[in-house]
């Protein structure tokens, strides 16, 4: 695993499975993904919508248990096992020793209740605090979080705040007990370019203060190289490539990374290349593709990796760099140095291609439009 | 605010003006009892019944009586007097309000604490048996009428003629300032029978609001801050879910009312709305056009309130 899983880790999640029970059938959303965040780092977790992030961020803050939702694995917070925590014993852990920053602030403040009263409750749930107490605590902290004027906006509602404002109350709320753990699932989606600048510096120096483990969820790599230290790439509830922030932009080895790394724009690419959009959309998880369930998408599938399960694995010259991909060191390699030169996805594949020339089925799949349909509708 | 409320009571005004001609329209216009006829008793004279309406002023143009009527009430708050007993309208309807805000209010009461209970926790523990056993409970409340319902109630448990005597039946309606306890024990079965459509109408929507409020973003974030369920329940799903039922109880105040003049007259209690149905059965136009301007007033003032308490409530509409 990463350099962040020395002993110290604060979080660790292993081996963790989720699964609803729905109409369709079961939706395995989390397929066993394991990682570990030490006290003062990020985990930033990638992944498209419907990769299973947030449902493992939830399930971790135990907030997807229900007589629907099969879990097995483990939640290690401070190596006491979350998954087989009393709900009593999760409800004193919740907003304690781990807090939780939601995506869209509007909608994840309650629209009635004043903002300082909001975060003064999430204290009183904890702590023995009396009412003025609990309020000074609550300006300390929209001051901590640098909301201008906090002493008038500690009794303000929510819609009466910007969405960036919001935000800082949000994070100010998961603060209240200074938690080990935050995560923060898409906390700056929703916000304009620059007000997401300041809401990630605003969590890059609380982490620091703080001395807390982050996990951050978001689609967006540019957010990624920003503040993680450590970088977990999910596809449909797995994860494919795991590695140090650095590492994965500098040699990302899975495909699925390269789509998201050539498909978002970037200030160091080659003048030239084009920006290309992953074909298709993430599987079905009620009945994922076969072997590696990237293939639908992937321009460098080949006969076996629609049969052969891709196992997350080391590499050879980092061991904090595990990746889940049947194509070869030396092939990933290849195709890499071309992409990251502009080569667009059919150049990299002829380049890999095996001596014994093309292989046999795969040639559809490097047409970006052929992944579409089949996506959707994977043989079982 | 104050605009707001000030532009609220004028036009509030406007409507009870409208109201009382409606209601004059309707009492010349559709077929009724002659009041000349039925006080000048079988067989008079027609020289009997034209002195009858020349006394009661019920000879002159129509408009001309509609505008003596309005002058009287505008300028010296006078709503004339009963065609049938003669006394004063206002003090007819005083003597008569204490048993209907009696019966009002206490119904409101059973209605609210009987119906966010039920609404709550059969959402909460949405199918289950405590639902369905309140889902048929409530259907049953719904489709039943008022009377019927008072009937069967009077029928059941009435300590004259039901089978079970628990509770005083028909006619044993005393002023509060009379003897306290005889009010509270004679007002029971009435208010549980006015409320009983309310209740259960009122049960079902906050059950829906409540199922949609819970799948909230807002009340996930409340369990993610580690409160207790009851709190995310009671405090951050309620206090959403109840918030629009507060207007739509407004509106129905009308609908109360109106459930009130059927409940006091199975119960015999001498109310507005006994007093009404002896008006209109007695083409009584004075005490008719009485009972429902203050019946108006009261739908008025509520939908008035109830704004204001909206606004109170959601401080979203507030800025707007």
């Amino acid at each position: 695993m990463s350099a962040a899983d020395a002993a110290g880790a604060v979080l660790r999640v292993e081996d963790l499975q989720v699964a609803f029970d729905t109409r369709d059938g079961l939706v395995q959303a989390v397929d066993g993904i394991s990682f570990a965040v030490a006290p003062g780092r990020t985990l930033g977790i990638v992944g498209e919508s419907g990769s299973g992030k947030t449902v493992a961020a939830m399930t971790v803050m135990g907030l997807t248990r229900s007589p629907r939702t099969r879990v097995a694995g483990r939640v290690l917070l401070d190596g006491e096992d979350l998954l087989a925590a009393s709900a009593e014993r999760l409800r004193a852990l919740r907003g304690a020793a781990a807090a939780m920053v939601f995506q869209d602030s509007l909608s994840a403040l309650h629209p009635l209740l004043r903002v300082g009263a909001q975060i003064e409750e999430a204290m009183r749930a904890h702590r023995d605090v009396g009412r003025t107490a609990a309020r000074a605590r609550a300006l300390e902290l929209l001051e901590l979080v640098a909301i201008p004027d906090a002493a008038r906006r500690i009794d303000a509602y929510p819609h009466e705040l910007s969405g960036g404002m919001r935000q800082r109350v949000m994070i100010a709320m998961a603060l209240a007990n200074e938690p080990r753990v935050l995560i923060a699932d898409e906390p700056t989606t929703a916000l304009d370019a620059t007000v997401q600048a300041q809401i990630l510096a605003l969590l890059r120096r609380l982490r620091d203060e703080l001395g807390m483990a982050m996990v951050l969820i978001t689609h967006d790599l540019g957010v990624v190289a920003e503040t993680a230290d450590d970088v977990v790439v999910m596809y449909a509830g797995r994860i494919v490539e795991q590695a140090p922030v650095g590492e994965l932009f500098a040699a990302p080895r899975h495909p699925y990374t390269w789509g998201l790394l050539r498909s978002m724009p970037r200030l160091d690419a080659p003048a030239g290349a084009d920006l290309v959009p992953i074909p298709g959309r993430p599987p079905s998880l009620v009945h994922p593709p076969s072997g590696c369930r990237f293939h639908p998408r992937c321009p460098y599938v080949r006969e076996r990796h629609r049969h052969v399960e891709p196992v997350l694995e080391p590499l050879a010259d980092g061991p904090a760099h595990r990746v889940a991909c049947l194509l070869s060191e030396a092939e990933r390699r290849t195709a890499w140095a071309l992409l990251a030169e502009g080569a667009t996805p059919e150049q990299a594949r002829a380049a890999i291609e095996p001596a014994g020339g093309p292989a046999p089925t795969a040639a559809g799949s490097t047409e970006p439009a052929a992944g579409d349909g089949a996506a959707e509708e994977a043989p079982a | 605010m104050a605009a707001y409320v000030l532009r609220r009571v004028l036009w509030g005004l406007v409507l009870l003006v409208l109201v009382s001609l409606l209601t004059f329209v309707v009492f010349y216009v559709l077929p009724s009892a002659d009041p000349a006829q039925l006080r000048a008793g079988r067989d008079a004279s027609p020289a009997t019944l034209a002195q009858i309406r020349a006394s009661l002023g019920l000879d002159r143009s129509l408009p001309a009586q509609y505008w003596t009527f309005l002058t009287h009430l505008v300028l010296h708050a006078d709503l004339g007097y009963s065609y049938y007993s003669g006394a004063s309208v206002g003090s007819l309807l005083i003597d008569r309000l204490p048993a209907t805000i009696s019966l009002t209010l206490g119904a409101i009461v059973v209605w609210v604490l009987v119906a966010v209970p039920i609404g709550v926790v059969s959402a909460v523990r949405r199918g289950t048996w405590v639902d369905k056993l309140t889902t048929g409970g409530a259907l049953l409340g719904i489709s039943a009428p008022v009377y019927w319902l008072g009937l069967v109630a009077l029928y059941l448990f009435a300590d004259d003629i039901g089978k079970l005597p628990l509770l005083p039946g028909a006619g044993s309606y005393v002023p509060l300032t009379t003897d306290p306890w005889k009010w509270f024990t004679a007002l029971i079965l009435p208010w549980l029978v006015l409320a009983s459509t309310f209740t259960a109408v009122y049960a079902r929507l906050l059950r829906a609001n409540m199922i949609e409020v819970l799948s909230e973003d807002y009340v996930r974030t409340a369990r993610a801050k580690g409160l207790s369920e009851r709190r995310v329940v009671w405090r951050h799903g309620l206090r959403a879910a109840v918030t629009p039922l507060v207007t739509l109880a407004g509106l129905d105040v009308g609908l109360l009312l109106g459930g009130a003049v059927l409940t006091e007259t199975v119960f015999g209690i001498p109310g507005i709305g006994r007093l009404n149905y002896d008006a209109i059965l007695h083409a009584d136009y004075p005490l008719i056009q009485g009972t429902v301007l203050l019946a108006a007033c009261f739908v008025i003032v509520a939908n008035i309130v109830v704004d204001i308490a909206y606004a109170y409530l959601d401080p979203r509409v507030r800025t707007a």
